[in-house]
């Protein structure tokens, strides 16, 4: 990508020795809308961080149009962000808030109530502008956060788990209209978050982070069904990962030997797999048939429930598949509508061998 | 039921009597500053102002008024500007050796203000700063600094600390964000400050009695009239400090229970509304 925008060019960040960003680069173009993902202290909000000039980097550079951005002080940088904490001035009305950015660039004082306006429009709460913040609700506050942020019309919005303190329901209408917002603006949004429906849902692009690396930049899909290693794997949606050692290669096919039976799976492209070589498979929980119908599915796997999750119209069934591993088969809940599952009941699943991910490494 | 009401009662009963044994000696000289006769005898002789006249027009009290009026403002000021400084270099910064520097910084308060007095005479003489008033405006900052710190400090406590830095962020620098974030957010904490080391100032004697040499603050004056004669003067005298003391003290606390987080700018909380009228 020779168009980037924000370039961060093995970017290392060390507290006290320890470091908590280690050699991220990664390239994000004008009107992308990446997400960075992981668990809480892998870095990413470090990261974000250090874009705002909020941290210094220990090492490394960050380039906002060709231009370093890292030697800049934080009120040079035009890089506005929505804080977790949203960070709203409590003492100032929501005009006042809105209006801040603007007031620190001296724009005067009509334009920039003109403008506020205009931006409290945008995200639909105009109607609130001489309220006191504490007199919001946590979707407002949210709103106006967003407008602060965006009044000045930057080319970068940094967005650090904005949506963290709503309850669900208002955060996946958030969620929504924040995407909207950003396709509108064609603003560039990076938006760090540990939740990966919120990522996935959100971003054209995700950025997975574990103890301060990048894992994987790709698009969510391609994250999902091919994810770069065991890390990803595990971390990213319901898959089952089972481990074993190849036993036969074709050009097109591999035959992987586990403590589970033999699995037929799809050869990775790109490599040449010996028989021998360890492997990690990866099986989406979602891509599992059940009960199993052995004649259509190149693999199958037997075992007993021991636990049944419901989350709206998906069930999650755990089948215990021996020594210790927890198979995992998600289903639309109509879907078993028919079947009578009960715990300690044996049960055969089955999926295909295009449906079996050999792990890069 | 009957044990909780008897309990309620003794409690009740030691409230009345621990706050009776606080304030009746200093309602008790009030009611005398009002008594026309010389001796503190039950019942009052007649109603009359004429302590309040006598040191009215006697001109040691008035010009020791004058020197604590002087010295009360000016220590408040400075103390409370110093103790700003020093209270958000606690809140901004981390550095080696934070935890000797505030208990430095918090720590004049418990030293015996006897020791405290003594050795500002000793230094400050040998300085050459010693006798004058402007040594007890010194020596009082010195003593009043830690409270305008302590109050300042437990009001940056209460502050996100991301507002000054989304205010950095919003394209404010260090001192913008210092004039448009920190100080409005801690500026009940400001005037409680202003309003505490005023009264701090105000009250106190021995430093001043040491350090002052012939400028005498009221407190001081109080002292060197009772070591003359008892006067009823005394009690007029000494209702006047308390209720002075009292009312710096009244809206120090005003200001600090303002719930001014959720106020707004440039108008103010209701209580501070109310009380500017």
């Amino acid at each position: 990508m020779t168009d980037a925008l924000l370039v961060l060019d093995r970017l290392t960040k060390r507290f006290d020795g320890r470091e908590a960003v280690s050699d991220v680069s990664l390239e994000i173009a004008q009107g992308e809308f990446v997400a960075l993902m992981g668990p809480s202290g892998c870095g990413k909000t470090t990261t974000l961080r250090m874009i705002a000039g909020l941290e210094t980097p220990s090492a490394g550079e960050i380039r906002l149009d060709g231009a370093r951005l890292d030697e800049r002080k934080p009120w040079e940088r035009d890089t506005p962000m929505v804080w977790q904490s949203l960070a709203l001035f409590p003492y100032l009305s929501v005009l006042k808030n809105v209006e801040f950015g603007l007031k620190m660039r001296k724009v005067a004082a009509r334009e920039r109530r003109r403008r506020a306006m205009s931006w409290l429009e945008q995200v639909g709460i105009a109607g609130y502008a001489n309220r006191d913040i504490a007199q919001l609700s946590g979707g407002e506050r949210q709103r106006v956060a967003l407008a602060r942020a965006l009044v000045t019309e930057p080319r970068i919005l940094l967005l650090d788990e904005p949506l963290s303190a709503l309850d669900a329901h208002l955060r996946v209408r958030m969620q929504s209209e924040i995407t909207r917002l950003q396709r509108r603006l064609g603003i560039t949004f990076v938006y760090v978050t540990h939740n990966q429906s919120e990522a996935f849902a959100m971003a054209s692009r995700v950025a997975i982070m574990n103890e301060g690396r990048i894992q994987q930049v790709a698009a969510p899909r391609e994250v999902y069904r091919a994810p770069a290693n065991r890390f990803v794997a595990e971390f990213v949606g319901t898959n089952n990962i089972v481990e074993g050692r190849i036993r036969s290669a074709t050009g097109t096919q591999v035959i992987v030997a586990t403590a589970h039976g033999d699995f037929t799976a799809a050869m990775p492209a790109g490599r040449a797999l010996a028989p021998g070589d360890a492997v990690n498979l990866v099986v989406g929980a979602d891509r599992v048939t059940m009960p199993a119908r052995a004649e259509a599915h190149a693999n199958a796997i037997s075992g007993t429930v021991i636990g049944e999750e419901f989350v709206g119209s998906v069930v999650t069934l755990h089948l215990d598949v021996g020594g210790g591993a927890v198979f995992r088969v998600q289903k639309q809940a109509h879907a078993l509508d028919d079947v009578a599952i009960a715990p300690g009941q044996t049960l055969r699943a089955s999926w295909r061998a295009e449906d079996t991910y050999v792990l890069p490494e | 039921m009957n044990v909780d009401r008897i309990v309620r009662r003794v409690l009740g009963g030691y409230v009345v009597v621990a706050l009776g044994f606080v304030f009746v000696p200093i309602a008790i000289s009030f009611v005398f500053s009002f008594n026309e006769g010389r001796f503190p005898i039950l019942p009052i002789e007649r109603f009359s102002t004429v302590w309040y006249e006598a040191i009215w027009n006697e001109a040691p009290v008035t010009r020791a008024f004058r020197s604590s009026i002087v010295v009360g403002v000016s220590a408040a000021f400075v103390s409370t500007f110093i103790g700003f400084a020093a209270a958000y270099t606690d809140f901004r910064y981390r550095f080696l050796g934070k935890s000797v520097y505030l208990a430095l910084a918090l720590l004049p308060p418990t030293i015996p203000v006897l020791i405290l007095g003594l050795v500002m005479l000793m230094f400050l003489g040998r300085v050459s700063l010693v006798g004058e008033l402007h040594s007890v405006i010194l020596a009082h900052v010195v003593y009043c600094t830690p409270f305008a710190m302590a109050l300042i400090r437990l009001r940056l406590s209460q502050m996100d600390p991301d507002l000054e830095r989304a205010a950095w962020n919003l394209g404010a620098n260090d001192w913008r964000a210092m004039r448009d974030v920190i100080l409005p957010f801690t500026l009940p904490a400001i005037l409680a400050a202003l309003f505490l080391t005023a009264a701090v100032s105000f009250d106190e004697f021995m430093i001043a009695f040491f350090v002052g040499g012939v400028n005498e603050t009221l407190p001081v004056r109080v002292l060197n009239m009772m070591q003359g004669q008892v006067s009823p003067r005394i009690n007029a005298v000494g209702s006047f400090v308390f209720a002075i003391s009292m009312t710096l003290v009244i809206l120090a606390q005003i200001f600090l229970l303002t719930r001014r987080g959720a106020g707004r700018a440039g108008t103010p909380g209701p209580l501070w509304g109310r009380k500017a009228g």
